[in-house]
């Protein structure tokens, strides 16, 4: 270009990051949100217990339980306790002839195709808790959104994320300072020091943003662009995804006759661990359990490493004989699994774990100044003229139901999980509901009177909403603050102070957008410095 | 600011970055416009064609949405044929390489003088590793 790369690269910045970035903001909270999913579904379900087992009864107990509920299942999957969950997840597959015919009734939870439960390892019983979607919530709504088709959702959620790369990549070449950006904030100076905060947002946590994008395509790639596997391999797609992953093949087929018992799963998970030479077993699955020609296959835990692509071992169900070992996977396919695996962060422990949500937070930060940014720029035109155009109007009553209405969202769905009563049907839609409901009154409300007082109202809403969560939660249950500090209880008590945190830190907001004052002109200011001089010390002292 | 390029109006010039010359690389008005367009000596020349700079930054949009998704599609394909190593790691590394060529695009719509080059950026390279993809043909 004759003149201004420079000036283009900012145009495009500008606008690639304005067009989506209300949809972006919701994209990223869920995301940041996604890093306690665990903890925050610990919290939504107080009635299980904080302490249990984690020795190697819990998996028999896994396989009592399932041998009792699912005996007649084509496969039962189990998801060990760790860490962060001490429960037992399993689901299983019933066979096509256990069905019901009803395609409608195939999808729910009676007569269905999978079946799943939460079990309790101490008692191998299922633990009765109330009905919710926990951090799982978050965690879909990041890229499956919510009330819409999820491949729409997706591909939705792709175009966003290729905005979101080209953004990041424009915002770094309109920097001429990046490096004097990093450490400089001017508090106090309209336009100049939203920039500024929008630069240190972003460029603070740069890498973060940067590796958060562009795995968060790698992580649907196959979906966005499935022509390579079309090109490579037009006749079978299985069997790219088998060469690629180095997976298992299908199991050996059922023998037909019956094996009594279940398998000796303590010893295979012994052999799984010796074998791995210290790698801990995450959870197994079991092909045709009853059969005499049943198969475990373990999978290492994702903890320990970067890549999500972890290990496997195929045992024989009878004998608990090594049948099979998984393939060290190509280069390209660890790279993809590492990628994968940044984005999840499910090897990160507390520390690093604390880094990746404030990184997620300071993401957050970024996308609401920017698309605040846009608007505070583009007001200084509409005042000449004298009346508020429609884009900005628009733009304006966006930003204050994504950025002061979505943290109400947040709150809300919290305090239904706690407020809804136990007993009505489909609770954990209804909790879904009472988000998307409370970020619909927000919009409106920014709709109808997109002003500055709707930015305190709205701030202070959300944040009146989480310091009180705390209160409630000690009036609903019996793990508040008082009981969870004095248990040791981090996660539940993380959980309240984590929220009176983000509402202190809301209601720093809205306090400071009530009292903001314009700052003065340079032209004023020289004005007031002129008229103190001259009327001397009597205007000093008033 | 206030410098727009030639042809187009102060109001209209002012919303665009100094130096842009947006128009429509395909004119619909005429054959004898079209005659113009492939072969003037001077972008000048366009002028006449379609002047409304909205239009060049729709063109350069669609660019950079439908071209930058058909470049990133075909080098997929190319990479995962055209790669001397294992087909299925072939595949995986043309995907993660497409996602980053498809942003490249992006910017590369926006950043070049004219909405013609930012189309011709990026449907010949889109076309060569279309053309290279069906001449490789499905691997075996």
């Amino acid at each position: 270009m004759k003149q201004g790369f420079r000036q283009s690269m900012a145009w495009l910045h500008t606008w690639t990051g304005l067009l989506v970035g209300w949809l972006l903001l919701l994209i990223f909270m869920a995301g940041t949100a996604s890093y306690y999913r665990e903890e925050i579904s610990r919290w939504m379900r107080p009635e299980v217990p904080s302490t249990l087992a984690r020795g190697p009864e819990a998996a028999e107990r896994a396989l009592q339980y399932l041998q009792r509920h699912a005996a007649r299942a084509e496969s039962w999957t189990v998801t060990l306790p760790d860490d962060r969950n001490g429960t037992l997840r399993m689901f299983w597959r019933n066979p096509e002839s256990a069905t019901s015919p009803d395609e409608g009734k195939r999808r729910g939870r009676r007569g269905g195709r999978f079946g799943d439960a939460t079990v309790n390892p101490d008692t191998g019983e299922a633990i009765a808790a109330r009905e919710t979607r926990g951090g799982d919530f978050f965690y879909r709504l990041h890229f499956d959104l919510h009330y819409i088709p999820v491949v729409w959702a997706r591909y939705l959620v792709g175009f966003c994320a290729m905005f979101m790369l080209v953004a990041i990549i424009t915002g770094v070449i309109t920097h001429k300072k990046i490096f004097k950006d990093f450490f400089t904030f001017r508090p106090g100076k309209g336009q100049r020091s939203w920039l500024d905060f929008h630069n240190v947002s972003a460029v603070m946590a740069l890498p973060y943003h940067a590796m958060i994008t562009y795995t968060g395509i790698v992580t649907l790639m196959f979906m966005y662009l499935p022509w390579g596997v079309k090109a490579a391999y037009p006749a079978d797609e299985d069997a790219f995804f088998s060469a690629a992953f180095a997976r298992f093949g299908e199991p050996r087929d059922a023998a037909g006759t019956s094996a009594p018992g279940t398998p000796d799963i303590v010893r295979v998970l012994d052999a799984s661990r010796r074998y791995w030479q210290g790698g801990e077993p995450g959870g197994f699955t079991v092909h045709h359990p009853g059969d005499a020609n049943a198969v475990v296959d373990v999978f290492q835990r994702t903890g320990k490493r970067l890549s999500i692509d972890t290990p496997s071992l195929r045992f024989d169900g009878a004998t608990g004989a090594l049948l099979d070992a998984s393939p060290g996977p190509g280069g390209a396919t660890r790279t993809r699994g590492v990628m994968y695996g940044l984005h999840l962060a499910r090897f990160a422990d507390p520390l690093l774990r604390l880094l990746f949500f404030l990184s997620g937070l300071a993401g957050c930060l970024m996308v609401a100044s920017g698309v605040i940014l846009w608007a505070i720029k583009e007001r200084p035109k509409h005042l000449k003229t004298g009346r508020i155009g429609f884009g900005l109007r628009l733009v304006d009553a966006l930003n204050i139901g994504a950025v002061a209405g979505l943290p109400i969202a947040f709150a809300a769905y919290f305090w239904g999980n706690r407020l809804l009563p136990l007993a009505i049907a489909e609770r954990a839609s209804a909790e879904a509901n009472v988000f998307f409901a409370a970020w619909a009154v927000a919009l409106l409300a920014a709709f109808a009177w997109p002003r500055r007082a709707m930015w305190a109202w709205q701030l202070y809403v959300a944040a009146l909403l989480f310091l009180l969560l705390p209160l409630v939660n000690a009036l609903t249950t019996s793990t508040h603050l008082g009981v969870s500090l004095m248990r040791h209880d981090w996660v539940m008590a993380g959980f309240d102070l984590a929220m009176l945190a983000l509402g202190a830190g809301l209601a720093c907001a809205g306090r400071r957008m009530q009292r903001w004052q314009p700052p003065a002109s340079a032209a004023a200011r020289r004005r007031q410095a002129a008229n103190v001089a001259n009327t001397g010390p009597a205007g000093a002292n008033a | 600011m206030d410098t727009a390029p030639d042809g187009v109006g102060r109001r209209q010039g002012r919303r665009l970055p100094v130096g842009w010359r947006n128009r429509l690389p395909f004119p619909v008005a005429s054959p004898d416009a079209f005659v113009k367009v492939l072969f003037c000596p001077r972008p000048r020349r366009l002028a006449g064609v379609l002047r409304h700079p909205r239009a060049g930054i729709a063109s350069r949009s669609l660019a950079a949405i439908l071209g930058g998704y058909a470049l990133a599609a075909t080098t997929s394909s190319f990479l995962a044929l055209a790669l001397p190593m294992d087909r299925a790691q072939a595949v995986l590394t043309g995907m993660l390489v497409a996602i980053v060529v498809c942003a490249c695009a992006v910017l590369w719509a926006f950043a070049v003088r004219t909405a013609l080059r930012a189309w011709i950026g990026i449907a010949l390279p889109a076309l060569l590793m279309g053309v290279g993809t069906a001449w490789l043909g499905p691997a075996a």
